[in-house]
């Protein structure tokens, strides 16, 4: 497949560019240009997937060498897609991205709308808000298991002072009814910065024209926020969600940092359950399929979505 | 922007978005700055309940950090020589002895080593291929463009179970080889799309000068697009250390004793006892701190690198 | 600015190249846990180190992450470790698959006897399968969950009087675990000092296997049992998840409920220190080796503080199992120098300075010593425990059924989903299924 596409690339390349010139041909430039990229990607990526694919219809352990290994067809998927306990780790993801996204919008949209008031000092300030994002998740997310700590972590105390309760009173991580937005909390306070800035790109791709028309018109603030910023940010915003979705669907550092999936199983997300399915009941050909299934899940949601994004993209 | 434009915010917006966005700013700001104070606090004062916001700042978090330690008996403590420096007077004081350097040292070296050289390697496979993508014009290329992209949709859990059994029969768990060629697999897709948004601005008039006056296509591609595309090599490679930096599933599940980065090691650091936090603050401040830096220094071209070259502002 | 960037990318990219080959020396690398012992067998290894001119490197993992970072070093075939001190639960699995050289011929021809070490530990942390003279490690370490109490806070007389009359017995070491609970119950809430202090810090660990260490050592005393001990893997059922049993697992979420501090939802050996060292707790449920580390804190450390095995139940007294035996890593390319060091390493002599160096030996010469169980604060109850030890399971499957206990116990103990029964039922389920794709069945 890619030496076919290696020849079309060469054969496709523009006249007023592709003249042979002495020494080497485009063909052959082209060849060498993306080949090892391709090469590198089919061995650590498409290789290992398929692989992946192949050990998901067996019962292959890792940690069984000597076992004999069993061809045992759909057995794997038919025991995942049945086990309840898939299902409601499948809804601990499904509620820690829902959230998540949710929030990183309202308020990352939110503050790029107020930053982009142009306020002095808005570039710093920009920058600080930053930060967050660009540290190491699973150096921060043991961190924040400190700051959760009721009697001797920040959060707890913090949360006190605003609201008056007892610092004690509650536990961030311990209960069942918290856990779960525990991880939507610090991955808010991580990655709402990122979808700030592209929001604040997508407002300051505005052209001012557009407002100024809409005043001539008489048309009020109100209506030009919800019939000029907002369709236009659209499409900004639709992608920043593209890839927090993709990333939050694989979350794994973070949280197993924050809370090692429990109390019991409601902090469980896919990525940390089938870590335990692979890695520490090393049941290889059973999380093999495990994966597989998370593959098709997020493929078939992205190429969804981003059906959808090019059709707001082309209004 | 001129002050007569009818989209200039008033005064009083301007205050009111700027107290908001400081507010937000100082409220994020916190566990960062606990994260910095907590490593200069000692382990008593570090889990004080309630929580010190003012300590005496004491460095035993950072000593610790460095050297491994063993607990001495009184008597043995009397055959031993006085301390001769102020970081043995810290340990001394707590009863014990240095026992030789800490394994932080190696696995912040090994961090440096597998950021830089993956870092390397993608880029220049990446500004390789980001050229012939950008100069070649094909039917496929979408695909191949795509393909590469997609492959960073992978759970890295789920890429982790064939890459473990692979690793193990070439050799390569637990390598700075190994996690340099799979970080760089990873990083492929971010500098090829990069690096491919940064190489079509180039104008395609220098190339075709230059060929005209008698290079060859590779000299002209090193001598005139390499140069001038310098700036989104920099930012692209700089983008790339940070994910290598900042990795923990494949490292915490692919490397232990040789080649372990920081990331799966500092949160496991402990002291005597308990976890030693002030001891993981101080391991997590000198991590994290150059990525601070280089944030700060990158702000322009940090939206295009966070978005894959999707937003170029 | 940026040539010299690249210029540098490429030179470190070149020396890792280097340093990815050139690491192979003539030293041996020791694995184990990253704990206060460990850091004692370094001191202690020095010896080793001049007498066969061999270079020690260790390689310490803290607890949370032990089991998976070296159950992945063996299964990866990697060749990390020559020497492993690896918890008493992997056994099953190093021995069966291969990992672990087999040591008796080695402890024939050397004249080591696994008579000389405590039965419990011989059992425990070297036999395969369990009660076989099958030996695939030395014992090494032997530890043992106990509890800790603030000595000095039991002492002082208004609270003795307080307690006299609630409960109608002497505040003091408490004769089981009903009076364990009252004891943490009194103190759960308290104002002492000026500080709000709690009952007591117990295993609630999710991640690992802190719950399943902690729990067990009320469902133990309780009447739970791992099966039919006639026939293990079949007849799970009316003993996992006995009336005892059932009973047992209550208790421990009653006193999770009442007595521990807030936020104490995922504690295990570190955390339960910080809070008893930073004098929230007034009980600390912990493996024995902390106890050196706690007759030394200038806080709470010398009279502020004493020691007790875990007290007895309905139906016995038992203490949950710690400790590790060493093993020879079968990949290994330096077995000579690996089976050198164990030889070493099992003389009495080592073995005394073993334990008087912050370690603890499992060799009878030592712990039977008569001058021993005053020779420190704790060891007294050190000994108790190690007489009523009992161990989780040792099959090589041993991490699913883990996986499975922890799951099913952290759910009702600390997210208080189900019932007791329903959580001991489900886990009957669990380890049937497991002993099923085992073969066992």
């Amino acid at each position: 497949m890619a030496e076919n596409a290696m020849d079309r690339i060469a054969r496709a390349t523009p006249p007023g560019v592709a003249r042979k010139i002495r020494g080497l041909s485009d063909r052959a430039i082209a060849w060498i240009f993306v080949g090892p990229s391709i090469f590198l990607l089919l061995a650590i990526n498409i290789f290992p997937l398929i692989w992946t694919i192949r050990l998901s219809f067996t019962n292959f352990r890792v940690n069984r060498i000597n076992a004999p290994v069993k061809w045992i067809g759909l057995r794997n998927y038919e025991r995942i897609l049945t086990d309840p306990d898939i299902w409601q780790t499948m809804q601990a993801t499904a509620h820690f991205l829902f959230w998540t996204i949710f929030f990183q919008v309202l308020i990352g949209f939110t503050l790029a709308w107020l930053i982009n008031k142009k306020f002095r000092g808005n570039d710093l300030w920009t920058t600080l808000i930053v930060l967050p994002m660009m540290l190491s998740p699973a150096v921060v997310g043991n961190f924040w298991t400190f700051l959760y700590q009721p009697q001797i972590g920040l959060f707890n105390y913090v949360v006190a002072f605003f609201t008056g309760a007892d610092p004690s009173s509650f536990s961030m991580i311990g209960s069942i009814d918290l856990a779960p937005w525990a991880i939507v909390i610090v991955d808010t306070w991580m990655w709402t910065p990122f979808v700030m800035l592209i929001c604040l790109a997508g407002l300051r791709s505005i052209p001012d024209s557009i407002y100024e028309a809409a005043e001539i018109d008489r048309a009020s603030k109100w209506r030009q926020f919800w019939t000029i910023t907002i369709p236009l940010v659209l499409p900004f915003l639709m992608m920043a969600v593209l890839f927090r979705g993709i990333e939050n669907f694989k979350m794994f550092d973070l949280v197993v940092q924050l809370t090692g999936g429990g109390p019991g199983s409601v902090t469980t997300l896919t990525s940390i359950d089938l870590k335990r399915e692979a890695f520490e009941k090393w049941r290889t050909g059973y999380a093999s399929a495990y994966a597989v299934i998370l593959f098709v899940t997020i493929f078939g949601l992205a190429s969804i979505y981003v059906k959808a994004l090019n059709k707001v993209k082309e209004r | 922007m001129s002050g007569f434009s009818v989209n200039e915010p008033s005064r009083r917006m301007k205050w009111f978005a700027g107290i908001l966005v400081v507010f937000y700013a100082l409220v994020t700001l916190m566990p960062l700055l606990w994260i910095i104070a907590t490593g200069f606090k000692s382990p008593a004062d570090s889990i004080a309940y309630p929580p010190k916001v003012i300590f005496r700042p004491t460095l035993e978090g950072y000593v610790n950090l460095f050297t491994t330690q063993t607990r001495i008996t009184p008597d043995m403590e009397e055959g031993l020589e006085p301390p001769k420096n102020w970081v043995e007077q810290i340990v001394r004081d707590k009863g014990m002895v240095i026992a030789g350097p800490s394994r932080y040292v190696q696995r912040f070296m090994n961090s440096v080593i597998i950021g830089f050289g993956s870092t390397f390697l993608s880029v220049f496979l990446g500004t390789l291929a980001a050229y012939a993508f950008s100069r070649f014009r094909v039917p496929i290329k979408d695909d191949l463009l795509f393909f590469i992209l997609s492959t960073r949709m992978m759970p890295p859990i789920a890429v982790a179970i064939p890459i473990f059994l692979m690793f193990r029969q070439l050799g390569l768990s637990d390598t700075h080889m190994g996690m340099i060629l799979l970080y760089t697999a990873v990083n492929l897709s971010l500098s090829v799309w990069l690096l491919k948004g940064f190489i079509d601005e180039i104008p395609l008039e220098y190339e075709e000068a230059a060929l005209i006056d008698g290079y060859t296509r590779f000299q002209a591609f090193y001598k005139v697009v390499l140069p001038q595309a310098m700036t989104g090599i920099a930012s692209t490679a700089i983008f790339c250390l940070i994910f290598a930096w900042n990795e923990y599933a494949f490292a915490v599940l692919l490397t232990s004793g040789e080649a372990q980065t920081a990331p799966p090691f500092i949160p496991t650091i402990i002291g005597v006892g308990g976890q030693d936090w002030p001891a993981v603050a101080a391991g997590a401040s000198i991590f994290l701190l150059p990525v601070m830096v280089i944030t700060i220094l990158l702000r322009k071209h940090l939206l295009r690198g966070i978005t894959f070259g999707a937003v170029r502002k | 600015m940026k040539k010299s960037l690249l210029l540098a990318a490429a030179a470190l990219a070149a020396t890792s190249v280097f340093a990815a080959q050139g690491a192979a020396a003539k030293t041996m690398t020791l694995c184990w846990a990253a704990w206060d012992p460990a850091n004692a067998l370094v001191e202690l290894s020095k010896d080793f180190e001049e007498k066969s001119g061999v270079d020690m490197n260790f390689e310490f993992v803290p607890w949370p992450n032990f089991a998976d970072r070296m159950l992945n070093e063996l299964n990866s075939g990697g060749s990390l470790c020559d020497l492993m001190i690896g918890d008493s639960q992997w056994i099953g699995g190093a021995a069966e698959n291969g990992q672990y050289v087999k040591l008796n011929d080695f402890f024939d021809a050397n004249g080591i006897s696994m008579d000389d070490f405590l039965p419990a530990t011989v059992v425990g942390y070297a036999e395969w399968p369990k009660n076989t003279p099958n030996y695939y490690a030395l014992p090494a370490y032997a530890d043992v969950v106990g509890w800790t109490y603030r000595k000095d806070w039991f002492s002082r007389p208004e609270l003795q009087a307080e307690f006299k009359d609630k409960y109608g017995y002497d505040l003091g070491v408490p004769a089981d675990l009903s009076q364990l609970k009252d004891i943490a119950e009194f103190f759960q809430g308290r104002e002492i000092d000026g500080k709000t202090v709690y009952g007591a810090a117990i295993y609630t660990e999710r991640g690992s296997e802190g719950i399943t260490m902690g729990v067990t050592n009320a469902l133990y005393n309780y009447g739970f049992e791992y099966g039919n001990p006639e026939n293990p893997y079949a007849e799970l059922d009316g003993y996992v998840n006995s009336p005892g049993a059932v009973a047992g697992l209550e208790y421990y979420k009653a006193l999770y409920d009442c007595c521990t501090p807030p936020g104490s939802s995922d504690w295990y050996m570190s955390e339960d220190i910080d809070a008893y060292k930073s004098g929230q707790v007034a009980l600390q449920m912990n493996f024995a080796f902390i106890w050196p580390g706690v007759n030394a804190d200038p806080n709470v450390g010398g009279d502020h503080s004493g020691y007790f095995a875990n007290p007895k139940g309905p139906a016995g007294q038992f203490a949950q199992l710690g400790g590790q035996g060493i093993s020879v890593v079968a990949n290994t390319d330096m077995m000579d120098e690996a089976l050198d060091y164990i030889k070493w390493f099992a003389q009495p002599e080592i073995q005394a300075r073993w334990t008087e160096m912050g370690g603890a030996s499992a060799m009878r010469s030592v712990v039977e010593d008569p001058a021993f169980p005053d020779a420190q604060p704790y060891n007294k109850a050190f000994l108790e425990s190690m007489a009523i030890v009992k161990d989780f399971w040792a099959e090589p499957s041993y991490a699913s059924l883990l996986l499975a206990m922890q799951d099913r116990v952290h759910k009702y103990v600390v997210a208080g989903q189900g019932t007791a029964k329903e959580a001991l039922d489900g886990l009957v389920r669990d380890w049937t299924e497991v002993f099923q794709d085992e073969g066992k069945l």
